[in-house]
C-alpha cells in the first residue's frame, strides 16, 4: 500500500511512520467503543490518547463530580456495570476505573501519552503526525471529545486583575478559590453544582442565568434518566429532529449525581442563599451588567419542563405503567428576586472570583482538513464528516439525543463502523494504491473485507509496518 | 390532522418566507446584516418630528413603501404642549409590536390560529433621575411590565410558551434586557 510514496533518501528529514486502517483519536468512551465495534469487523486500528485512557474524566473535572446518570445506565459495548449500587452515580474515580476495565478488554493498541499534532489528508487517506511518531491511515475517528477548550465570553480579558478568574476545567474544590462572594456564570449542570458546592462552603454565590434546561432528579419514584430513556427521548435521531442545530445547542440539564439523589434547580439554590441573577451580558469600566431577561428564562424553562412530564406521563398511560409508578406530579414555578440585580460593581470588593461554567469547545487546531464551519465547527451528517474516510463521535446529539452520554456511545460507534467498512470497502476497489500484496495473505477468520487489500489485524501487525519517507 | 389544521390556520404570517429566507441568509450571512434609520427634527420646545425611510438590508438599500412620521412632545405636566406621545411611550410600542409580531409569527409556525391579541404596557420611573434630583435613580425604566390578553385555539401553556418564544427571538426586548453601545456625535 506504499506503492505512492516517494522515498527520498537525499532528504535530510527522513522520518518513519506506521500503517493502519483506522487511527481512532482519543481513548475515552467514544474511542473506545469505536475501537470494540472495529476490532469485531477486523478492521486493523490503533487509539492514539494524548495523555491516559479516560484522560479528561481523570484531569480536567472537579473533585466531588459525579456522572449525571446513574449506574445502571453506564454500559459500553459488551460492557456494562455490575456493582452493588445501580441507582447510585459514579465519582470520577470510578468511572476512570470503570474505562479503563474496558480497556483492558479490548485488543487494539492504545498508545497512550501520544499527542495528535496534525491530521492532514495524504495519498489514499490521512496522514496523522504525532508526538510519538506518525501515522498513515484510510480513514480517521475523531473521539477527542467536545469538551476540549473552555468556552469564555470575550469580556472575560477586561475584568479587573484584582479579581481572580478560572474555568471550570481549572477548578477543583472550594478551598482553592479565595474567601469572599464568587460569581457563578451559567447555570447548566456545572454551574449550579458549583453554585452549590460553593455557597456551601461559606462564600456567597451568585449565580448567572440564561437559558437553561430544568429537570428534577427522580419523577413519580423514578430517575429522570430512566423516564428519558425508557420513552424513547434519548433514542431521537438527528435526522427526525426539526431543528438539529439547535438541539446540539441545547445547554445541559440542571441535573447532579450525589450520593443520595437530589433535585438541584434554581428554587433548591435560591433556599441555599445563592443569588440569581440574568445572563452576564456586559462589563463597563469595572461595573459587570446582567440581562434583565432572567425572568423569561424561567418561565420557559417551567414551560419545557412541564411538556417533557406531560409527554412522560402520556407514554406512561400509554404503556399502562401508571399502576407502577408514583402518580403524576408537578413542581413550582420557579421563584424569582424581586428584583434581580442588573448590575454589579467589582470595585466594592464583594465578587473575589468568577467561576465561568459557559461551555467547551471541541480542538480542532490540529485538524488540517477542509470539514470546519465559518464558526469553526465540525460540519457533519451523523458523524459522517464531508471528507472521504473522516467521521467523528461522542459529540453532542450526534446521531441521538443520547450521542454524548457513556451508555449513547455504542448505536453511534456501530452504525459510523458500518460505515467506514463500506467505505473502506468500496475505495479498497478503487484505489490503485493497494499493495496487491496485502491480499495474497487474505481469506482467514472474520475479515469481513475480503475484496480488501487494506491492513487487516489478522493478515498483520501494521502497526509493526514502519515505513520511510519523507518528512514534512 | 396536521395537514388539514395547517391550511385552516391563517394569521397572514408568510412564514414559509420567513423559513426560507433563513434557509438563504444561511448561505449569504453578509445579506442578513441590516442598518435601521431615523431622522428627527427638533419642531418647538420638547416638540419633534421624526421620519422612517430608508434602511439597509440584503445587501442593499431598501425603502418602506412609504413614508413614516411620528410627533413626539412631552405632555403638560410637563410644561409641555403634548403633541405626541413622550420618547419612553415610543419604547413601549416598539416592544409591544416587536413582541406581537413575534406571537402572530411563532403562532403560525405552530399552527395555531389566532383570534385575538392586546397587549398593555405599563413602564415605571422615578422621574427624580431626569430632574437630577437624586442621582441613585436611574434615568430610564425601573421595570418593564407586558400582559397579554389572546384569544386562540390554543391551551394556555401552548399561550405560554408562544410569548416565551417570543420574547426569546424579539429585538426589542433583546434592547431593554441588555446593554448596548450607543455612540452619539455631532456631525
Amino acid at each position: 500500500m506504499n506503492g505512492d510514496l516517494r522515498r527520498q533518501s537525499s532528504s535530510p528529514r527522513v522520518l518513519p511512520y506506521r500503517v493502519t486502517a483506522v487511527v481512532v483519536i482519543g481513548a475515552g468512551q467514544a474511542g473506545l467503543a469505536m475501537s470494540h465495534h472495529l476490532d469485531r469487523r477486523g478492521i486493523d486500528h490503533v487509539v492514539l490518547e494524548r495523555g491516559e485512557v479516560a484522560n479528561a474524566w481523570r484531569h480536567e473535572r472537579w473533585d466531588s463530580l459525579r456522572l449525571l446518570t446513574p449506574n445502571w445506565q453506564c454500559r459500553l459495548p459488551g460492557f456494562r456495570y455490575a456493582g452493588p449500587d445501580p441507582e447510585g452515580f459514579m465519582t470520577m474515580p470510578e468511572v476512570v476505573d470503570f474505562l479503563h476495565g474496558y480497556a483492558q478488554k479490548l485488543s487494539a493498541p492504545i498508545h497512550t501519552a501520544t499527542r495528535v499534532l496534525s491530521v492532514r489528508p495524504a495519498p489514499g487517506g490521512y496522514r496523522v503526525v504525532t508526538d510519538a511518531g506518525d501515522w498513515r491511515c484510510r480513514t480517521v475517528v475523531i473521539a477527542s471529545g467536545a469538551c476540549n477548550l473552555p468556552v469564555v465570553p470575550a469580556l472575560a480579558t477586561s475584568l479587573p486583575t484584582s479579581l481572580h478568574s478560572l474555568t471550570t476545567r481549572d477548578y477543583r474544590h472550594p478551598g482553592q478559590l479565595a474567601e469572599g462572594g464568587v460569581l457563578v456564570v451559567g447555570a447548566s449542570a456545572t454551574g449550579v453544582q458549583l453554585a452549590d458546592e460553593i455557597q456551601r462552603s461559606g462564600r456567597p454565590v451568585t449565580l448567572t442565568v440564561g437559558e437553561h434546561v430544568r429537570m428534577p432528579r427522580r419523577y413519580r419514584g423514578r430517575d429522570i434518566q430512566w423516564w428519558m430513556e425508557a420513552s424513547g427521548l434519548l433514542d431521537q435521531r438527528f435526522d427526525e429532529i426539526d431543528d438539529i442545530e439547535r438541539a446540539r445547542r441545547l445547554p445541559s440539564p440542571q441535573l447532579m449525581g450525589s450520593e443520595t439523589p437530589a433535585t438541584l434547580d434554581l428554587n433548591a439554590l435560591a433556599a441555599l442563599g445563592v443569588q440569581r441573577v440574568g445572563r452576564l451580558v456586559g462589563l463597563r469600566d469595572h461595573t459587570l451588567q446582567f440581562s434583565g431577561s432572567l425572568a423569561a428564562h424561567c418561565a420557559a424553562a417551567d414551560l419545557k419542563l412541564g411538556r417533557l412530564l406531560e409527554t412522560f406521563d402520556a407514554w406512561a398511560s400509554h404503556r399502562g405503567l401508571d399502576s407502577e409508578l408514583a402518580p403524576p406530579e408537578r413542581f413550582p414555578p420557579t421563584r424569582l428576586p424581586a428584583s434581580p440585580r442588573l448590575s454589579l460593581d467589582l470595585a466594592r470588593g464583594e465578587i473575589r472570583t468568577i467561576l465561568w461554567a459557559t461551555g467547551f469547545r471541541p480542538d480542532y487546531s490540529w485538524l488540517h482538513v477542509p470539514v470546519l464551519d465559518r464558526k469553526g465547527r465540525l460540519k457533519h451528517h451523523g458523524g459522517v464528516a464531508e471528507a472521504p474516510g473522516l467521521y467523528a463521535l461522542g459529540l453532542p446529539f450526534m446521531r441521538r439525543r443520547k450521542s454524548s452520554f457513556i451508555h449513547g456511545v455504542d448505536d453511534d460507534a456501530r452504525e459510523l463502523s458500518d460505515h467506514l467498512v463500506g467505505y473502506l470497502a468500496g475505495y479498497s476497489h478503487d484505489c490503485p494504491a493497494n499493495d496487491p500484496g496485502d491480499s495474497s495473505e487474505d481469506g482467514k477468520g472474520e475479515n469481513r473485507l475480503a475484496q480488501g487489500g487494506f491492513p487487516c489485524r489478522n493478515r498483520m501487525d501494521a502497526s509493526a509496518r514502519v515505513v520511510l519517507t519523507e518528512g514534512d | 390532522m396536521q395537514t388539514a389544521t395547517s391550511i385552516q390556520v391563517d394569521n397572514g404570517v408568510n412564514v414559509a418566507a420567513l423559513l426560507g429566507a433563513r434557509e438563504a441568509l444561511a448561505q449569504a450571512p453578509e445579506a442578513a446584516r441590516f442598518t435601521w434609520r431615523a431622522r428627527c427634527d427638533w419642531v418647538n420646545g420638547t416638540h419633534s418630528h421624526a421620519t422612517i425611510d430608508g434602511y439597509h438590508g440584503l445587501g442593499e438599500e431598501q425603502h418602506h413603501k412609504t413614508r413614516f412620521t411620528f410627533d413626539a412632545d412631552h405632555p403638560e405636566v410637563f410644561a409641555s404642549e403634548d403633541h405626541g406621545p413622550t420618547p419612553v411611550e415610543y419604547v413601549l410600542v416598539g416592544l409591544a409590536s416587536c413582541l406581537t409580531a413575534g406571537i402572530a409569527a411563532v403562532a403560525q409556525h405552530r399552527d395555531i390560529q389566532l383570534r385575538s391579541i392586546t397587549a398593555t404596557l405599563e413602564g415605571s420611573m422615578d422621574i427624580q433621575g431626569i430632574l437630577g434630583m437624586d442621582s441613585d435613580v436611574r434615568n430610564g425604566f425601573e421595570d418593564v411590565r407586558v400582559r397579554f390578553e389572546i384569544d386562540a385555539d390554543a391551551t394556555r401553556e401552548e399561550i405560554e410558551a408562544l410569548v416565551a418564544q417570543s420574547q426569546k427571538r424579539s429585538a426589542v426586548y433583546d434592547l431593554l434586557t441588555n446593554p448596548t453601545n450607543v455612540t452619539v456625535s455631532v456631525a
